[in-house]
């Protein structure tokens, strides 16, 4: 198609170069499993989208952010010798907002590509089936953890400005990556496998607030109750149901630091054991049935 | 469930119309060439790879464009193309100007900065076709092109798949229930029914071994079919007056027509290529009676 203008005035014309061939590289595999995880990371922070897909991540961002900027504020006014809260056990005790930013990302991720049945579209391509659960869930983990960390650097900033000893600060703060790490991978298989059951977004949000909410509130009250009928700490192995109660233990367990909730006496080898194939399992299984669920997705 | 049977055919390069009924198997042909899903038996090739274990080599080169929606629709049409390009192999910065080129190339403009949910069935159809572009494959599948669409779309649709294979040199197939619509932009016609295999021939043998031409002349039409007959042309009278039909026996025969005509100095009304329908490869005995086809 040639645009000429119709009086010669104007002599602009778009010239039609034709259909240009790439005879380029082609990437493969490893490329196209890196876009569509750069894709689904970007996706969960509403990049590349329209607006009214940015403002929920993005207000939960600062919702998520401004408690820990307060309590460097807080720290640094009041001369405070320490922080207030641990790095680990800041994205417990503010485990709400982290459920509202899966219940609203993960469902992003994955349900619209089955509504929309873009399945068919990613499968031809030169990737393998299990290449986007993985990619999904890596990227949606990588976005959970970002988000995570943030707050937990404000805090690392604040210790810093607060002038904190650097190295334990630091160390510290390297625990709290790793079980931010550990904690985004937990709640992401999770909330990817309840969000693949339905086309429905709205239907997804609410399976995976409720699911990520009501675990924690009954764990955290059969911990509470058993561990008031029982010297020793039974109670706590009912840690495990919770996401956030689990990775709080795991970070007693192994960092030894300050766990947000639960009795305060350090955890034995068995327990140590046993929170930490809790953890394999959980990541395992859920991610075993995310395949299963995407086998027959696409209709091949 | 056996979807395809003993199903043995060559695709030729060029535009290949694979025509059948819903359910007949079609897709699933697709899917086994895109190495998505193994045969229960038997070998299938395409570009020199083999379906059963070269899937992702296949993918690379070659493009789909699947029959049911497939478009995010909180997404522009150009940020959802550069995301394919890449999803393809093309490298960051190949995969945006060709995302722009492409959809350039099939028609869209400055709606590709706008979300796809907005578009009308004609444009999204456009998208799905672009996507399956954008890469620059050397073959690409289209499983029902023009489907949803309104007759104007249809053409502009069609219109735009015989470019892809005479102006781009993508080899083509090209699905449809409809043998009409593929019959007009096609090089080659597979038909398959239940799965099986019907018949594959070449559109051009098809219509050489048929064609005829119409013609019409204002008077005198027995002379000009006697001189016709003299040079050695078959003609066949019918029952209008002045219209007869000559058998494209040799590439020459218009232009006999037209020596004849002018020669004899009487008007040419018509001079028209009854092209023998190709839905009539259906039918085992050709029907004889001259019939009036459209072009």
């Amino acid at each position: 198609m040639t645009t000429t203008p119709g009086d010669a005035v104007n002599d602009s014309v778009i010239h039609d170069i034709g259909f240009r061939h790439y005879d380029g590289p082609r990437l493969g595999r490893g490329w196209a499993f890196r876009s569509l995880l750069l894709e689904t990371l970007r996706g969960a922070f509403g990049l590349g989208r329209p607006a009214k897909v940015k403002i929920m991540p993005w207000v939960l961002v600062g919702i998520f952010t401004v408690p820990a900027v307060v309590i460097v504020a807080v720290t640094i006014f009041t001369k405070l010798d320490s922080l207030p809260i641990s790095y680990t056990a800041y994205p417990v005790a503010m485990s709400l907002i982290v459920s509202l930013f899966l219940a609203g990302r993960a469902p992003y991720a994955v349900s619209r590509d089955l509504r929309d049945g873009i399945m068919p579209l990613y499968l031809s391509r030169p990737i393998k089936r299990q290449d986007y659960v993985y990619a999904k869930f890596l990227g949606l983990a990588l976005a959970v953890f970002i988000f995570i960390a943030t707050p937990i650097t404000v805090l690392l900033v604040g210790s810093l400005l607060a002038t904190f000893p650097v190295g334990h600060e630091v160390w510290t703060w390297l625990g709290g990556m790793l079980m931010a790490a550990v904690l985004a991978c937990l709640i992401t298989s999770i909330s990817l496998v309840l969000a693949s059951f339905t086309k429905r977004r709205g239907l997804g949000v609410a399976a995976v607030l409720a699911t990520l909410v009501l675990a924690s509130g009954f764990a955290n009250v059969l911990v509470s109750v058993v561990d008031m009928k029982s010297s020793r700490t039974n109670g706590s192995f009912f840690a495990v149901l919770d996401p956030y109660l689990l990775v709080d233990t795991l970070s007693g367990a192994w960092l030894g630091v300050d766990r947000y909730n639960g009795p305060s006496q350090p955890i034995g080898a068995v327990e140590t054991l046993f929170f930490t194939a809790a953890l394999v399992v959980l990541v395992g299984g859920m991610l075993a049935i995310l395949l299963r669920r995407f086998r027959k997705v696409g209709g091949v | 469930m056996t979807a395809v049977s003993n199903l043995t055919v060559d695709l030729p390069a060029g535009v290949v119309g694979l025509v059948g009924a819903n359910g007949a198997g079609k897709s699933t042909l697709i899917k086994i060439l895109l190495g998505l899903m193994p045969p229960t038996s038997g070998t299938a090739s395409i570009l020199g790879f083999d379906c059963l274990t070269d899937g992702l080599a296949i993918r690379e080169v070659v493009g789909y464009m699947p029959e049911s929606e497939c478009l995010p629709l909180d997404v522009a049409a150009t940020e959802f193309l550069v995301h394919m390009a890449r999803m393809s192999g093309l490298p960051a910065n190949i995969a945006r100007e060709r995302a722009a080129d492409t959809l350039r190339h099939v028609g869209l403009y400055e709606e590709r900065y706008r979300p796809i949910g907005g578009y009308s069935t004609g444009m999204k159809q456009r998208v799905k076709l672009a996507q399956a572009l954008v890469h620059d494959p050397q073959l690409v599948f289209l499983d029902e092109p023009t489907n949803g669409l309104d007759p104007a779309g249809r053409d502009e649709m069609l219109g735009l798949i015989a470019r892809i294979s005479a102006d781009f040199g993508i080899s083509v197939v090209v699905t449809s229930h409809l043998l009409g619509e593929l019959e007009r932009i096609s090089d080659h016609i597979v038909v398959i029914e239940g799965g099986v295999l019907q018949r594959s021939t070449s559109t051009a043998d098809a219509t050489r071994l048929s064609g005829a031409l119409l013609v019409e002349v204002t008077d005198q039409a027995d002379a000009v079919m006697a001189r016709l007959r003299e040079r050695g042309a078959k003609v066949a009278a019918s029952a209008a007056s002045g219209t007869f039909a000559v058998e494209m026996s040799d590439e020459a025969v218009p232009s006999w027509v037209v020596t004849v005509v002018a020669d004899l100095g009487v008007g040419l009304v018509r001079l028209q290529r009854r092209r023998h329908h190709l839905a009539e490869i259906f039918q085992t005995e050709a029907d004889a009676a001259p019939q009036e086809v459209q072009s």
